[in-house]
């Protein structure tokens, strides 16, 4: 690292005190995590900005995903999951006995690696998350519908098809269908499990395009393997290692003057 | 050069298996062994099942002057001439075996038996009359004989020395208005007849009130006015006789009403022969047994198999697919969860005899028993449904099929994708709304598929029917049209049972023999039948949810 160019600013504060109060959506604080005993989080404290696009990098099993998975309690499902520390969405900790977590997933969408749509047609995946809520009529479905679909891009190539089968869908259709169906519910976050990952150029794309429409809308929060990915969609990027939180800071600032060596030693392929 | 034969032959069984040609070889032959056999199985049973309806000639042998049979030719076999003549037949010199005849005589009012041996050399010639008669009877099995007259009141009104084809005429023309008379005594006994002592039999449950001895009155004379009615009908069928000469020129005269059917085979034209057949087939298939089941049809058997599998399944589905549910989705996967689904797996190897008499303890006895003495009290002690029934071999075959079921749906859920559970989880779905929604419809084709191995199962099990509910004979079928429409109290027959029964426990082996075939073939059919549905409504269900093969 040369001399010039360092931000003393940034080395003297901590990370997530870039980011004012009021623009925070979702904080993370001491939040330690372990399967079975094994240690997947250590400490991460991390605020996560309101209606931006956060990206979580790292090398595999860094605990990226798991941390990801923090966000809406999916790691519940987990056979010997162990968690300490507090993360609080709009100031309430999602951890605490009374929060309903059926509630809390519907605050907070998420999209997986895999497109994951059901087999049922293409309007009935969209509904889906409506029709557990209680809602079954049919103008209002109709309506909510297309305009999740549109704000998926999806609406002009499958208008004619709602009624078939999703799983008829290409991949990438299928996960933005799936991203559709997420926005359906209307949640404050949503959260992209490495979203583009099994898909092909284009629809990733067409993918990465959409992430740039929602932020206005939604806090995004986006695990990838890769990093031109993450340089080109999120506002803010935090590098994660060996379950610990490296580094977090504007995306700009942390792909082209990173603080610590060993961001730099991935982002430069140094890496192994 | 030396080689030791070990390392010959691995050397060769190396060439072998790289090449893998004799692997593919091996398996090939595998699986046409197996089609060879399922295609005889399937053949062996048509060829003796299916030639049973197809109108034989009746041939008459003459041994001497004074010695005739007119039968049906059933099947020849070579016998051994040591044998024969150990048995004390005198036998023509010479060598080699002798060729004996099994013949269908009939007449077994007359001859004591319907089935005779004849040696091909006493036969001295071999004739088929064309004016060859053959009845089917209600009783006394075949009649084989020349049709000699028709008589009315005991006088004769045509006669075949006379007026040959215009008795003839007569004779069907007498049995067609017969026919006609005996389905009106059948449509008086069975639904008028039976339907008011019924309805007597309800009434003394409110002897106390008012309106009672008016309704018996009722009943009482609708009651004699019928039976009134059927004295007029029996009186009339009695009328009506038929006169026929036996081979060895005995005359018989019978009665009319008695004729199921009467043709004369070696005058048939083939389509002739192919209506009398189909006509045969369709009574096979439509027709309540006669004769100790050795004659009519098999339709309460096929009825009772049906129902009884298709209660089965709609036991078995339901607790199979809650029980894997169960299993799979709600215990935790620890050593206790593990421990029940051995058990399960062994319950499906534990013989079925086994369930029979459990099903006769806990569910005839036990259940049934206790059913009786808190509802049908009155009726005690004659049990109502502490006796063997439709509704205990339904629930004793959907134990029996339990966890076929089980396995089958386990095995459906536990592959689908997580993925897909989470993604409804994520959209904030609880557990039960997802499992509901979306993890049940997704293992719906394999729950169909432990639907269809239950069937499969349930449908040619008959060891442990014997025990709780099949019979031999049932009186009527469980379900009719009088309330509550479906008796499932009452025993049934079953195609299994009746195969077993024809082949192994009827007085008159010959006779039934045909029908054994028949009856097998008609299960396998009916089997079939039931699977392929099953087969079709899964093949649609997957269609509709293919994720797994997508994911």
């Amino acid at each position: 690292m040369s001399t010039h160019g360092i931000n003393i600013d940034a080395l003297q504060r901590r990370p997530w005190d870039t980011i004012q109060d009021a623009d925070v959506a979702l904080s993370v604080e001491d939040l330690s995590l372990s399967y079975n005993g094994a240690p997947a989080l250590r400490e991460i404290n991390l605020r996560i900005p309101r209606r931006r696009v956060t990206a979580f990098i790292g090398p595999s099993g860094c605990g990226k995903s798991s941390l990801l998975r923090c966000f809406n309690r999916m790691n519940d499902l987990m056979d010997g999951c162990q968690l300490t520390g507090r993360v609080l969405l709009e100031e309430q900790n999602i951890y605490s006995p009374e929060v309903d977590v059926s509630q809390l997933r519907r605050r907070v969408g998420m999209v997986f690696q895999k497109p994951n749509p059901f087999p049922m047609s293409v309007y009935e995946n969209v509904a889906y998350g409506l029709r557990i809520q209680g809602m079954n009529k049919r103008r209002r479905l109709d309506e909510i519908v297309e305009k999740s679909l549109r704000s998926a891009a999806l609406w002009d190539e499958i208008k004619d098809r709602l009624h078939e089968n999703a799983l008829g869908l290409s991949g990438g259709q299928q996960q933005r269908l799936v991203i559709a169906r997420t926005i359906a519910v209307e949640p404050e976050m949503v959260l992209l499990d490495e979203p583009a990952s099994s898909l092909d150029p284009i629809s990733t794309l067409k993918i990465e395009e959409l992430i740039y429409e929602l932020k206005s809308r939604y806090t995004i929060v986006i695990v990838t393997h890769n990093m031109q990915q993450a340089a080109r969609v999120s506002d803010m990027t935090a590098f994660m290692n060996l379950g610990r939180l490296v580094e977090y800071d504007s995306t700009d600032r942390l792909f082209t003057n990173p603080r610590q060596r060993q961001t730099e030693d991935y982002i430069t392929g140094r890496y192994g | 050069m030396r080689h030791s034969l070990t390392a010959f032959l691995s050397r060769r069984g190396n060439r072998l298996l790289r090449l893998g040609e004799p692997m593919v070889w091996l398996n090939a032959g595998a699986v046409s062994l197996s089609m060879i056999a399922v295609l005889g199985l399937l053949g062996l049973l048509a060829f003796h099942g299916l030639g049973y309806f197809w109108p034989r000639p009746v041939a008459l042998y003459e041994m001497g002057p004074n010695s005739r049979v007119l039968a049906e030719r059933v099947s020849v076999e070579q016998v051994d001439r040591a044998q024969l003549q150990a048995a004390g037949y005198p036998l023509p010199a010479g060598a080699g075996d002798i060729a004996r005849l099994l013949l269908k005589r009939g007449n077994r009012d007359v001859y004591g038996t319907d089935f005779v041996w004849l040696l091909q050399h006493e036969i001295v010639r071999q004739s088929f009359p064309p004016d060859a008669l053959r009845v089917e009877r209600e009783e006394w099995g075949n009649l084989y004989g020349f049709l000699e007259a028709v008589l009315r009141d005991g006088e004769v009104v045509a006669d075949t020395a006379s007026t040959p084809e215009a008795t003839w005429q007569r004779f069907n023309l007498e049995l067609e208005r017969s026919r006609r008379i005996h389905a009106q005594i059948r449509k008086l006994e069975q639904e008028q007849i039976a339907g008011i002592s019924r309805r007597l039999e309800r009434l003394q449950d409110k002897r106390d009130s008012p309106q009672f001895r008016a309704e018996y009155a009722a009943l009482e004379s609708d009651y004699q006015r019928a039976l009134r009615k059927l004295e007029t009908l029996y009186a009339e069928d009695a009328r009506h006789a038929y006169r026929v000469r036996l081979a060895d020129r005995q005359l018989l005269t019978l009665p009319l009403g008695q004729v199921v059917r009467a043709v004369r085979p070696n005058r048939m034209s083939l389509l002739e022969k192919l209506d009398y057949y189909r006509e045969r087939v369709w009574e096979f298939l439509s027709a309540a047994p006669r004769e100790a089941n050795t004659e009519g049809g098999v339709y309460p058997a096929i009825f009772g198999t049906v129902l009884m599998v298709l209660l089965m399944s709609i036991v078995v589905t339901p607790f199979g697919v809650l029980a894997a549910v169960f299993l799979n989705e709600v215990a935790g996967q620890g050593r206790i969860t593990r421990v029940f689904r051995a058990a399960v797996n062994n319950l499906a190897g534990v013989p079925s005899i086994v369930y029979g008499i459990f099903g006769l303890g806990f569910f005839v006895y036990g259940i049934g028993g206790e059913v009786d003495s808190l509802f049908f009290a009155d009726s005690l002690p004659s049990p109502t449904y502490g006796t063997p029934g439709i509704m205990w071999a339904s629930l004793t075959l959907a134990l029996l099929t339990l966890p076929v079921v089980i396995v089958a749906t386990e095995e459906g859920l536990a592959r689908i994708p997580r993925s897909v559970r989470e993604g409804s989880l994520a959209l904030g779905a609880t557990r039960a709304e997802t499992l509901w929604r979306v993890v049940l419809p997704m293992a719906s084709p394999a729950m169909m598929t432990g639907v269809i191995l239950a069937v499969a199962r349930a449908a040619g099990e008959v060891a442990p029917l014997m025990l709780v509910g099949v019979v031999k004979l049932a009186p009527s079928l469980p379900v009719d049209g009088i309330y509550p429409y479906l008796h499932l109290e009452q025993k049934f027959m079953h195609l299994g049972f009746h195969i077993y029964d024809l082949g192994f426990q009827s007085p008159n082996i010959e006779a039934a023999r045909p029908l054994v075939y028949a009856t097998a073939l008609l299960l396998v059919i009916i089997i079939a039948l039931l699977n392929f549905a099953a087969v079709t409504l899964r093949n649609r269900l997957r269609e509709r949810y293919s994720a797994l093969d997508a994911g």
